[in-house]
């Protein structure tokens, strides 16, 4: 009978063992640690062809998504949506900055970012560097992309996820792709209330 | 008498009237091959690319493949593949085409299969139509239409595929 509590007891504590473990590699570490991990310094040149850094952010939450503009689905798919989130949320949407960072800086020049930006809401600011730069932003933000040869052309796999960051550069909530209006706009209005 | 004239020529009119939104739910047919429902999307400003959609269906015995196209103002088009896997966008040519089975509808739609139109001059202006063709392996080319509904639109969405739809339902 005790044995059998023993054994009972030991098996509990293996599983609670190798749930933690799980736990503690899927989420990269603990709770406030997972927060600290996304965002973090870059230095690039906007649609206006100014710099502009992380620290220039700071003081204002920020929603930050990483495409490019030979994109045919996702990207446009994503402006389209934030802009009409930007539009629900009327005034309040100035206390955002919404920037859309290119993980395709050969092709995406300032000027093609300003062109291409021109077609949805405004408040967008198009973000663009070197590779170096580039990739040192995605770093950051722990956004995957990759160069796809497609014969003489080439397009890009990257993340489709939205960072919301709050006026600290802290990391506060993502929007996936093909969440529905009433989450992003919840997410939008809950980062509005963290600045 | 011209009275009744003058009114059966306006009930005519206004059927004529109310006919004309079906006339976009065109179907196109080569082979045993029917395509319905072709669209493509407002492209943004300086964008080189652009998706091409179709409901795409097998009446024969036999299976075919789409394996290309053309479109107005492209380059080139592509037969892709879309997905997004765990929060990545990743986009593929299908070098071998995309099969249709025998009695089966392939729906090529944003988020999933498309045709890719690259190397776009000029841009799609929502409400206008472009013209082009799909090209099948064993069935050949097919003149189509894909008409330009807004940037970023999702089919179900949009009051005029639930008319085509409706359209179809009075067909059967």
């Amino acid at each position: 009978m005790t044995a059998i509590i023993r054994y009972v007891t030991w098996a509990v504590i293996a599983a609670l063992v190798i749930f933690m473990a799980w736990y503690y590699v899927w989420t990269g570490g603990f709770a406030g640690q997972t927060r600290l991990s996304i965002g973090g310094p870059f230095t690039l040149t906007t649609d206006e062809g100014k710099r502009l850094s992380n620290e220039d952010l700071k003081g204002k939450p920020f929603a930050i998504y990483f495409g490019f503009t030979y994109c045919p689905d996702v990207c446009p798919t994503t402006l389209v949506e934030l802009t009409e989130t930007i539009e629900t949320l009327g005034p309040d949407a100035d206390k955002l900055r919404y920037l859309f960072v290119s993980v395709d800086p050969e092709r995406d020049t300032p000027e093609q970012l300003k062109l291409y930006l021109s077609s949805f809401d405004e408040h967008f600011t198009g973000l663009t560097g070197t590779a170096e730069e580039i990739a040192e932003a995605a770093k950051a933000y722990r956004v995957y992309y990759e160069r796809v040869e497609q014969d003489d052309d080439y397009t890009m796999n990257h993340s489709a996820l939205i960072y919301l960051m709050d006026g600290n550069g802290k990391f506060m909530d993502v929007i996936p792709y093909g969440a529905e209006p009433d989450e992003r706009l919840q997410k939008i209005r809950k980062l509005i209330g963290s600045g | 008498m011209f009275e009744t004239l003058r009114r059966s020529t306006l009930t005519l009119a206004a059927v004529a009237a109310l006919m004309v939104p079906t006339a976009y739910a065109a179907e196109y047919k080569v082979g045993d091959l029917t395509i319905a429902h072709s669209w493509t999307r407002a492209t943004p400003a300086g964008a080189k690319t652009a998706g091409g959609f179709a409901k795409i269906t097998n009446n024969g015995t036999e299976a075919d493949r789409l394996i290309g196209g053309s479109a107005d103002k492209a380059g080139k088009v592509e037969v892709h593949e879309m997905a997004v896997v765990d929060n990545i966008m990743k986009m593929r040519e299908l070098e071998n085409g995309l099969e249709i089975k025998p009695g089966e509808t392939v729906e090529l739609k944003p988020g999933s299969y498309h045709l890719m139109f690259m190397g776009l001059e000029g841009s799609y202006k929502e409400g206008e139509t472009v013209k082009g063709t799909v090209t099948f392996e064993k069935a050949g080319t097919v003149e189509v239409e894909f008409k330009v509904k807004a940037i970023g639109a999702k089919m179900e969405q949009h009051g005029s595929d639930m008319r085509n739809m409706t359209h179809k339902v009075e067909l059967q």
